[in-house]
């Protein structure tokens, strides 16, 4: 399923034809039109309250997709349920199916750190550990498997250039990572991300922290890695979501639960939206 | 426009009181300490004058009376006894705080949590108490007499295990919580992100709770009064009775005169400047935060 539409209200436009995917207009031919994560009829609840319902979308191979709509409406949450974040906080259940490559991440014989490695999360305020630069990207590697001094340096090197930050910051290495600035560190924590070799990276408003010019840093960065990784962002940004995104989501609050109204290539979303709802949030009407 | 003139005139006079009070109140408490000090040097001055400070380190025994005025084997107990408690207590002290953190299911985390602050509480004359009729007579059963540097240092042991609880503990809390969830996200496991992670970025007041607890140990004396034996000897074995700087001071000041009497306020000085060296050095650490 490509396309999505929310069967509710009334629906903006023609019908809802059912999309099958044709030539993106804007992205990538290595966007593979095989769904990396299929989600299906994920509902999500804090203390019995449910944040998210009934959430069904594919997450396609190679592709950035962007979930976008107003503050509260469960992106946050949706994203953390996908790496199972959402088990560290007390309280909060899911239900539904996700599928990662196939298998339910929900399953007793997921490993849960494995799939965290596969799926890697960039937050909205850079988060680097308070060590050295080097230790944030050969720890994790470390507690991974990679012991090798050789192949450790061979991925710090690889990831700070993937980020564009080794020229930056080659010569200190071993200086604090908090000394850098606010979008080096958000860098560094995509540069930590990668080095792992993810499948997939979820992003969290990776760029809403940092001041206009890293925001614009970052953006290029992650339109460059598009079809290297599947890339989920959330982002209250529609110029940027449109910029960077293939696919987009959009959600809303309905009866206080956060819900997928529409979901479809990028484009289709900004200039011919099909849900009255997202006309409105993609013009700028409401939202 | 004058009523607002008015109200903002009385509430600036206001601010103004309450920054007098503030003032005074942080000026009395630091005049206070310099009082404490300056007494000090003038009360161990005669001694210091007279004797010189060297012989307080040098002399090969105590005895102010017959002008022997060697500190040596009282210092170096005291410092051997808060050494071993603090090898002792930072172990406990950090596990106490981990583990009631993040593997104690939640109710017995907060007891815990609870009884070590409980535990800082009691009067160091009552952990004496329990000391003598319990600990003394244990390693008395295996080398009499029992009364020892290890006991001292088991007793202090308990006092300061939980001040390094509470500070480590206070300094994991206030940790960002998005350096645990960064690690979890990155498919760490509990004690990764614990070892690497959480506990890195907690040093600072760690440190600072550890210096904290040794100079609460050497300061220490009723306790170890009790059951450290007091004989004035330098430690060669755990098992020796020793006497702390601190209960020298209380056990002779009540009969000493002269430089005797000087002599005790110079092992005062001593223990001060250790006690300000120790808790600047520990105010420098948990100044010096890490995180942002
Ligand atoms: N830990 C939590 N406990 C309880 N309720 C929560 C928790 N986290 C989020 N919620 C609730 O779930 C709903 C969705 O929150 P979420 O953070 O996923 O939205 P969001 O789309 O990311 O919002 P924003 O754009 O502001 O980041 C909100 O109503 C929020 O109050
Ligand atoms: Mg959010």
């Amino acid at each position: 399923m490509i396309a999505y539409i929310a069967d509710t209200d009334a629906t903006a436009g023609s019908g809802r034809a059912a999309y099958t995917l044709g030539p993106l207009a804007a992205g990538p031919t290595c966007c593979e039109p095989r769904p990396q994560i299929s989600v299906e009829n994920l509902t999500l609840a804090y203390d019995g309250r449910a944040a998210l319902k009934e959430v069904s979308l594919d997450i396609f191979r190679g592709c950035v997709t962007a979930l976008i709509g107003p503050s509260g409406c469960g992106k946050t949450s949706f994203l953390s349920s996908l790496n199972r974040l959402s088990d560290l906080i007390p309280g909060c259940e899911v239900e539904g199916r996700i599928l990662f490559d196939g298998q339910n991440i929900h399953d007793q014989l997921t490993n849960v750190r494995a799939l965290r490695r596969r799926v890697g999360m960039i937050f909205q305020r850079p988060n680097p550990f308070p060590l050295s630069i080097r230790r944030n990207l050969e720890m994790p590697l470390k507690e991974h498997g990679v012991q090798r001094r050789a192949d450790l340096d061979a991925a710090v090197w690889r990831s700070l250039v993937d980020v564009g930050l080794w020229e930056e910051v080659r010569d200190r290495l071993d200086a604090p990572a908090l000394a850098l600035s606010g979008g080096q560190q958000q860098r560094l924590c995509i540069a930590r991300a990668i080095a792992l070799q993810p499948d997939v990276l979820l992003m969290d408003e990776p760029c809403s922290a940092l001041d206009p010019v890293s925001s614009t840093i970052v953006e290029d960065l992650i339109a460059s890695l598009r079809g290297g990784y599947t890339i989920v962002i959330a982002t209250h940004n529609l110029a940027q979501a449109r910029r960077v995104a293939n696919y987009a989501g959009f959600f809303w609050v309905k009866d206080r639960a956060g819900v997928l109204i529409e979901f479809d290539h990028c484009q289709r979303i900004f200039d011919s939206p099909r849900h009255e709802l997202t006309a409105a949030y993609v013009s700028g009407r409401r939202g | 426009m004058t009523l607002s003139n008015r109200s903002s005139s009385s509430r600036s006079r206001r601010d103004t009181r309450l920054v007098a009070a503030v003032a005074t109140a942080a000026l009395g408490s630091s005049a206070i300490f310099v009082l404490i000090v300056g007494f000090l040097l003038k009360e161990s001055w005669p001694a210091l004058s007279t004797i010189g400070p060297a012989r307080f380190l040098f002399d090969p025994a105590w005895r102010p009376t017959e002008g022997l005025f060697g500190l040596a084997p009282m210092l170096s107990a005291s410092l051997a006894a808060s050494v071993g408690a603090v090898i002792l207590a930072t172990p406990l002290g950090v596990a106490s705080a981990i583990f009631c953190r993040h593997y104690a299911p939640p109710p017995i985390g907060w007891i815990h949590r609870w009884s070590m602050a409980l535990l800082s509480g009691v009067p160091s004359v009552v952990i004496g108490l329990w000391g003598l009729t319990a600990i003394v007579p244990l390693i008395g059963r295996f080398e009499p007499p029992g009364a020892s540097l290890l006991a001292g240092i088991l007793i202090l042991t308990v006092m300061i295990t939980p001040t390094i609880a509470l500070m480590s503990g206070a300094a994991l809390d206030s940790l960002p919580d998005a350096y645990g969830r960064g690690a979890v996200a990155l498919g760490l496991s509990r004690e990764a992100t614990l070892a690497h992670v959480l506990l890195p970025a907690a040093r600072g007041g760690v440190a600072a709770g550890i210096l904290l607890a040794a100079a609460r140990a050497l300061g220490e004396t009723m306790a170890i009064v009790m059951v450290s034996g007091n004989v004035v000897q330098a430690p060669l074995s755990l098992f020796d009775p020793v006497r702390m700087l601190t209960a020298n001071i209380a056990l002779e000041m009540a009969y000493a005169t002269g430089s005797h009497r000087a002599s005790l306020f110079v092992s005062g000085l001593m223990l001060t400047a250790l006690v300000i060296a120790l808790a600047a050095a520990a105010w420098r650490l948990s100044g010096d935060h890490c995180h942002g």
